[in-house]
């Protein structure tokens, strides 16, 4: 682990005051302590933000809203998530273990980087690490990684479970820096790699998040997460869905739809979303809105499975669902 | 048999030493002792921080390189070596403590960070001579073979129940997944979980 000076925050203001060029902001560690470690990630400065006050999970007309220093175990636990959004308690219980759940903010959660093994060695060449030293998994040990919104210079998967079940309800993301506040649906938060994968997300330097916000979608009550992983358990998708229906007397009304495991971010479909609507909520439907689901999939040496493995997925979750 | 235990932990402890010596002590590179002040103080924070915690009940203050871990901290300068070291990237769950009540793992926990916090590690379980129900479950059951991965299957366990995951078998698998076994006692472990519950 390179030197760091370390500072603590007791507020986001004191936050703000102590970022500055190089510096990385500490909440539950699981992410930075592990990067630091690997010198994937070598701050000059760490400011710890685990005394911030961003706590609170509240329910209100216009939904629901986290702090962003909220442990992923205590959010997953939580009454006003559970109930109105199983997805969002069923894609936190399903993520990493007990332990790194106690430890790990929802903030965190969205930041965390790809789990591509190239990326966590430095030893290796990595757009996404070292910009312009080439990708090492175009070529290399690719089974884990992305078949959709891949780009010459990367194919890492977003490993954030939360996310994928955040897009599918349409989450907006609070965010608070040095030029004031603002808000960004979490959709247009994460980039695609294009040519400069080390450019991740709209986060400006210094900027912290402060909360998310989920919109009030009384039919989400009808949602799952389902997650397909070489584990049972403690391990990272190979290809997840998460999906919500609005079903009246048989019939598909409205619906949310997206996957985890084959992006290079969370990845919503609103095309199978679309091809849902109005169908009769039975196998035949979801078989056929699925079909072009992993459309535009370029798949490399050994990932050639992940397109089917996405329909199955989503059918799958429908199938739990109609169940 | 109390007495002969303990002193095969401090021969086992020694050797160890002895042989990370005898191989150039490698590890000192990736932690370094908090005594190397890194950089500068200045007024954005100090090259060493001053860390105080109470460590099972006693209270401990430990000036440190902010890039030593609790995990480190625990073993390396509070000489509590029964949080084990596996390895160190947060993927096996061997260092898993309780800070404030709560289990984590003490090698993605920056002793810095958890300044002002109560630890529990595995010296803190038993009452004296008398095993916490946990630890009698796990030698009851034969929870373990080589017994490297114990400490942090143990204070996994006495977490899980407190929880109330322990209600049924897949139950405690699930919530047990972040504590790996190589030597595989898995079936053991569960049935020392479920032992201590019914006690509980």
């Amino acid at each position: 682990m390179r030197p760091y000076t370390f500072a603590a925050a007791r507020s986001v203001g004191e936050a703000l005051e102590q970022a500055r060029d190089g510096s990385a902001y500490l909440a539950g560690g699981t992410t930075l302590v592990d990067l630091m470690k690997l010198e994937v990630i070598s701050p000059a400065h760490v400011v710890d933000i685990t005394a911030v006050p961003l706590r609170g999970i509240r329910a209100g007309a216009k939904g629901l809203s986290i702090g962003a220093m909220e442990r992923m175990a205590d959010v997953a636990g939580h009454d006003l998530v559970a109930g109105p959004y199983p997805m969002l308690a069923e894609a936190l219980r399903q993520s990493a273990s007990p332990q790194i759940r106690n430890m790990a903010t929802i903030g965190g959660n969205l930041l965390q980087r790809t789990r591509c093994g190239y990326f966590r060695d430095p030893a290796t060449p990595c757009n996404k690490r070292s910009p312009g030293s080439g990708c090492s998994a175009v070529d290399g040990h690719n089974r884990s990684h992305a078949v959709l919104g891949t780009s010459d210079a990367c194919v890492a998967t977003h490993p954030s479970d939360l996310a994928v079940a955040l897009i599918a309800l349409d989450a907006r993301l609070s965010l608070r820096g040095a030029g004031g506040e603002r808000s960004l649906r979490l959709a247009d938060f994460y980039r695609l790699p294009g040519s400069t994968p080390h450019q991740e997300n709209e986060l400006r330097p210094g900027e912290l998040i402060t909360g998310v916000a989920v919109p009030a979608l009384p039919w989400a009550r009808r949602s799952t997460y389902v997650k397909v992983r070489d584990r049972q358990s403690y391990d990272f998708a190979l290809c997840s869905a998460a999906v919500a229906v609005n079903v009246r007397g048989g019939v598909i009304g409205e619906a949310r739809v997206a996957a985890g495991g084959v992006g290079t971010r969370p990845w919503r479909l609103p095309a199978v979303e679309q091809a849902l609507k109005g169908k009769p909520m039975r196998l035949e439907t979801f078989q056929a809105a699925v079909e072009h689901a992993a459309d535009g999939s370029r798949l490399l040496s050994r990932n050639a499975f992940k397109p089917a493995l996405l329909r199955r997925t989503i059918v799958r979750a429908l199938v739990h669902l109609a169940g | 048999m109390e007495e002969q235990s303990r002193d095969d932990e401090v021969s086992r402890r020694g050797f160890l030493l002895t042989s990370a010596a005898a191989a150039g002590l490698t590890a000192i590179a990736e932690h370094p002792r908090p005594a190397v002040a890194a950089t500068a103080a200045g007024a954005a924070g100090a090259a060493v921080v001053e860390v105080a915690l109470k460590v099972n009940g006693k209270a401990r203050t430990l000036s440190l390189d902010p890039r030593v871990t609790l995990l480190d901290a625990l073993r390396e300068r509070l000489d509590l070596t029964g949080t084990k070291k596996g390895c160190d990237r947060g993927q096996c769950g061997a260092c898993t403590v309780h800070v404030d009540g709560r289990r984590v793992l003490s090698c993605l926990t920056l002793a810095a960070g958890v300044s002002g916090k109560a630890v529990i590690t595995i010296e803190g379980l038993a009452d004296g001579d008398r095993l916490h129900p946990v630890q009698r479950a796990f030698v009851e059951c034969d929870g373990l073979q080589c017994g490297f991965c114990t400490p942090g299957q143990v204070m996994s366990a006495v977490a899980l129940i407190e929880e109330g995951y322990a209600g049924s078998e897949a139950e405690i698998r699930e919530h047990m997944s972040g504590n790996i076994c190589r030597c595989g006692a898995y079936q053991q472990i569960v049935q020392a979980v479920r032992m201590a519950k019914e006690g509980a």
